[in-house]
């Protein structure tokens, strides 16, 4: 079934860059690493408290920048083709199965990882963990599907084109990743849709998904006996190795360019940013800290209570770090009445030289990391949530006793520190802005 | 939950085989969240669904009033009160509430319905005093200022470009609801006409906030790991001396007779792929000829709610002449409910052909009916969203909410599940046969400027 493909405008890969904090030690969540008889690796947190499992895996650095030449939007054509057909049941016969258990299996693929999830009740495991074996083993790729959901994303597409945000993005991207994968559509161009095959399809499972790739999260009702049994089970056949991609690491291009895109709509879309942080750096914590205050979301920021709540500018204002796995993001953006788009850029680009110049203040620095201490456990209140995490911890390498460590790693930034790294990284002069609409009081820079 | 739940279903279905359905126990007592409800001196109804899994606890403040509440005229005024509820009290400054939750580590954020506001933080277990000491005090101590209230409006303003005047998608379903309501309320957008966001004022704010805004208007509801005593103590201590107030019955235009079926077309440059739906005015859980409630869940799920419902197979998978279909029924209304259909042709296809093709396969679904193991299916699989919406604790406060505002109780919340696998397949064609009556509808098709 073609889910929707969350193809964000600008945000590229998932990785969960924030860390579980342990508030209260005795409810800390445990996790356990359990390894299969036959090698595969689950992070798995046990919990009886609803009759579910869920279960969340990723193959690390098969997403979308993979995608070959001239097949744009092989990635996100094979979710969408994974639970439509696998070993003897035909696409509508395995869509009828899932719906019997009551099943909720999902693929996604982002630049980097590509990615599945499995919700199942307790009670309906047996079929459902047969199911997931299916779809990633023995997917079909029958002819009829395959033309089927290519026709849902060309559909999609055709949607698309006048779309402003879509249009933005995609601008964005090639102006900053010139002549590199992460340029690449996602979802794909009419042509290289069309020329997708089967055998493409088939090619692209056999290449990327193999158990050095292969990284599991797994919470709920289930043991940690049984869990083996099921790693085995679901993931044992895939090949020991897959193929190896090389994508070159790159530095964002674009500094300093302003493109405007005319389009008759009556606010302005704006999105604009230049190289960020990546996820290694030592000044990663200090960072995510620095944009919480600046611009990262909840209804208290620099850019929120500038833009927003002073001026009623806009209705959404933000900025984010983007850690790839080749290349790092620092971007933001924001919608804006055309007569007034100029004056929502003008501030934005002066609160940023602001944060470059002069940083964030100690009391800033207090709430902010009062903030990203007291958020985290919240991210645990379900097992759907937690088992995405375990699985972006293990992306970003964080370690398994990151959740114990997390606390001290924010409260340990300085704010010399962080404002080390507001200077660093907020520049104003290598800001690539694209707009997509009619805005007044914006020149452009091609 | 004990060990042999699998168990327990089977022995259950063993006994059940007479039926023609085998039901799914959620648990002994066939409930869903299992709440514990009390009730204030001042009116205040307050729900609380205690969830040790994580230390984390969610309140929720819902209010019994809506766009659809809104006096002619004054559309968008709920939404822009529930907006201005962020901007101080006597004690608090404005932008203060939501720096208060961000120090603590809180998510929060509110929205509006047409029959409800609802307002919510999600903080750790510890800081659940401190969120209902705000909450309480914004319910009765709120200060407006054209200071504070302008800027605002121009970000609702911003907010509706947003979600409506910059999609051409967006406006036609904005004009197909007022189509679809001859008289009723819920025709308005609840972000309200453009024109009439302009000119709402900081007087019409605080009027709809002393009018509507009052502890027996009210339900609070506490999940997480909390007890029923500490909530007790806390509502008290903080919404207990809240003095209730006269409130106005909730008494709207109801619809006429819908004699005629209605069409909208919208055409615009900026669409490349055309798109067909239609709604039709139904019966809600709460209003109307409610028997058909349920049954109209089932319908949707089994006509168009997935990959091997009527619509899509037939449309998409067999005849490839749409590249999406579907339907839905949305049943919560305190007044009416909507039943909806929907599809899109592959790219380059004729939306006139489809439109007639997915009348076709509706007639034909209506006067064959349903395959029996389709309804069975499309039963089992709605009445399991119940066990999933126990993983995390937003859904709970949500139903009730929902419930409390839209002209339900907390037993038909409990024994949602029981009723979707009561729901029969005579049910399901009655249910057919009463809403799909193509007066009572307006169809919708979003085209391309240049015809076709």
């Amino acid at each position: 079934m073609m889910k929707s493909l969350k193809r964000s405008l600008i945000a590229l890969s998932t990785t969960v860059g924030l860390a579980i904090a342990v508030v209260t030690p005795v409810q800390a969540i445990e996790i356990q690493k359990i390894v299969s008889d036959g090698g595969i690796e689950a992070w798995f947190v046990p919990d009886k408290s609803v009759p579910l499992i869920a279960v969340s895996f990723a193959f690390r650095g098969a997403g979308s920048a993979t995608d070959p030449e001239a097949r744009e939007g092989l990635a996100g054509m094979v979710t969408g083709l994974l639970d439509e057909g696998a070993g003897d049941l035909v696409s509508q016969d395995f869509q009828r199965e899932l719906e019997e258990i009551a099943a909720q299996l999902s693929f996604d693929t982002g630049r980097d990882n590509f990615s599945g999830r499995l919700r199942t009740l307790t009670s309906e495991r047996d079929r459902a963990f047969e199911l997931l074996r299916l779809a990633l083993n023995k997917p079909r790729f029958d002819e009829k599907p395959v033309n089927r959901i290519r026709g849902q994303i060309l559909a999609g597409l055709k949607q698309k084109i006048e779309n402003p945000r879509h249009i933005a993005g995609e601008l964005w991207r090639n102006t900053v990743f010139p002549n590199h994968p992460y340029a690449k559509p996602s979802d794909g161009t009419v042509k290289s849709i069309n020329a997708i095959t089967p055998s493409d399809l088939s090619q692209f499972v056999k290449d990327r998904f193999g158990r050095d790739r292969l990284i599991v999260g797994v919470v709920g009702d289930i043991s940690a006996a049984e869990l083996k049994t099921r790693l085995d089970q679901v993931f044992g056949a895939l090949p020991a190795k897959s193929r190896k991609f090389d994508i070159a690491d790159t530095q964002p291009a674009g500094a300093g360019k302003v493109l405007i895109v005319k389009k008759p709509i009556p606010q302005s879309i704006i999105v604009l940013g230049h190289g960020g942080i990546k996820r290694t750096d030592p000044d990663w914590y200090a960072a995510t800290l620095v944009n919480r205050v600046f611009g990262g979301g909840g209804l208290s920021s620099r850019l929120y209570e500038e833009v927003r709540e002073k001026r009623g500018l806009a209705y959404s204002v933000y900025s984010y770090l983007n850690p790839l796995d080749h290349a790092s993001l620092l971007a933001g953006g924001t919608a804006t009445q055309n007569p007034r788009a100029g004056e929502s850029l003008d501030v934005i680009r002066e609160q940023w030289g602001l944060l470059g110049e002069k940083g964030i203040t100690a009391a800033e620095l207090k709430d902010v990391k009062a903030y990203a201490n007291g958020s985290f456990p919240l991210r645990l209140g379900s097992s759907r949530g937690i088992a995405n995490i375990l699985v972006g911890m293990q992306l970003s390498d964080l370690g398994i006793d990151y959740l114990a460590k997390r606390t001290e790693l924010i409260n340990s930034v300085t704010l010399e520190q962080a404002n080390n790294v507001a200077r660093r990284l907020y520049k104003t002069d290598d800001l690539t802005v694209v707009v997509v609409g009619d805005p007044a009081g914006i020149e452009a820079k091609p | 939950m004990f060990k042999p739940y699998a168990l327990t279903a089977r022995n259950f279905c063993t006994l059940m085989a007479l039926f023609a359905v085998c039901i799914l126990p959620a648990r002994a007592s066939a409930e869903v969240f299992s709440p514990k409800e009390f009730e204030l001196a001042n009116g205040l109804k307050v729900v609380v669904i205690e969830n040790r899994r994580a230390p984390m606890v969610m309140q929720m403040v819902w209010y019994r009033v809506g766009a659809a509440d809104e006096e002619p005229g004054e559309s968008g005024l709920a939404h822009f009160l529930e907006h201005l509820m962020f901007k101080g009290t006597k004690t608090v400054k404005p932008g203060e509430f939501s720096r208060l939750v961000a120090q603590v580590g809180g998510r929060e954020n509110a929205f509006t319905s047409y029959d409800f506001t609802a307002y919510f933080q999600q903080v750790a277990a510890h800081e659940l005093e401190k969120m209902m000491r705000l909450e309480a005090d914004r319910m009765q101590n709120l200060v407006l200022t054209d200071e504070v209230v302008l800027p605002e409006r121009d970000v609702v303003l911003e907010e509706r470009r947003s979600r409506t005047d910059n999609s051409p998608a967006a406006q036609l379903r904005e004009q197909q609801r007022r189509a679809l309501y001859l008289n009723h309320p819920y025709g308005r957008p609840v972000i309200g006409w453009m024109s009439e966001i302009k000119a709402l004022t900081t007087e019409n704010a605080l009027a709809f906030y002393r009018k509507h805004y009052a502890p027996n208007n009210a339900m609070l509801i506490v999940a997480g790991d909390v007890t029923v005593a500490r909530v007790k103590e806390l509502a008290e201590k903080y919404y207990g001396p809240i003095p209730r107030r006269v409130v106005p019955e909730r008494v709207r235009p109801q619809e006429p007779p819908h004699r005629s079926s209605r069409r909208v077309t919208l055409r615009s440059e900026r669409v490349n792929l055309p798109s067909w739906s239609r709604v039709y005015l139904a019966p809600s859980y709460a209003a109307g000829e409610r028997q058909h409630a349920y049954a109209l869940d089932i319908l949707a799920q089994v006509l168009g709610g997935g990959s091997t419902s009527r619509l899509y197979r037939k449309l998409v998978v067999e005849r490839g002449i749409a590249s999406s279909a579907g339907a839905w029924y949305s049943g919560d209304g305190l007044d009416y409910g909507e039943f909806g259909l929907y599809a899109s042709p592959k790219a380059g296809g004729d939306v006139e052909a489809l439109e007639a093709a997915v009348l076709e396969e509706l007639e034909a679904a209506i006067k064959e009916g349903f395959d029996p193991a389709d309804i069975a299916r499309a039963k089992k699989l709605t009445a399991a969203g119940a066990i999933y919406a126990r993983d995390g604790i937003r859904a709970g406060p949500n139903a009730f909410g929902r419930a409390f505002t839209q002209g339900q109780t907390i037993a038909d919340i409990e024994s949602w599940p029981e009723r979707i696998s009561a729901v029969t397949p005579e049910q399901v064609m009655a249910a057919a046969k009463a809403v799909l009556d193509e007066r009572r509808s307006v169809t919708s098709v979003l085209l391309p400027e240049a015809s076709k």
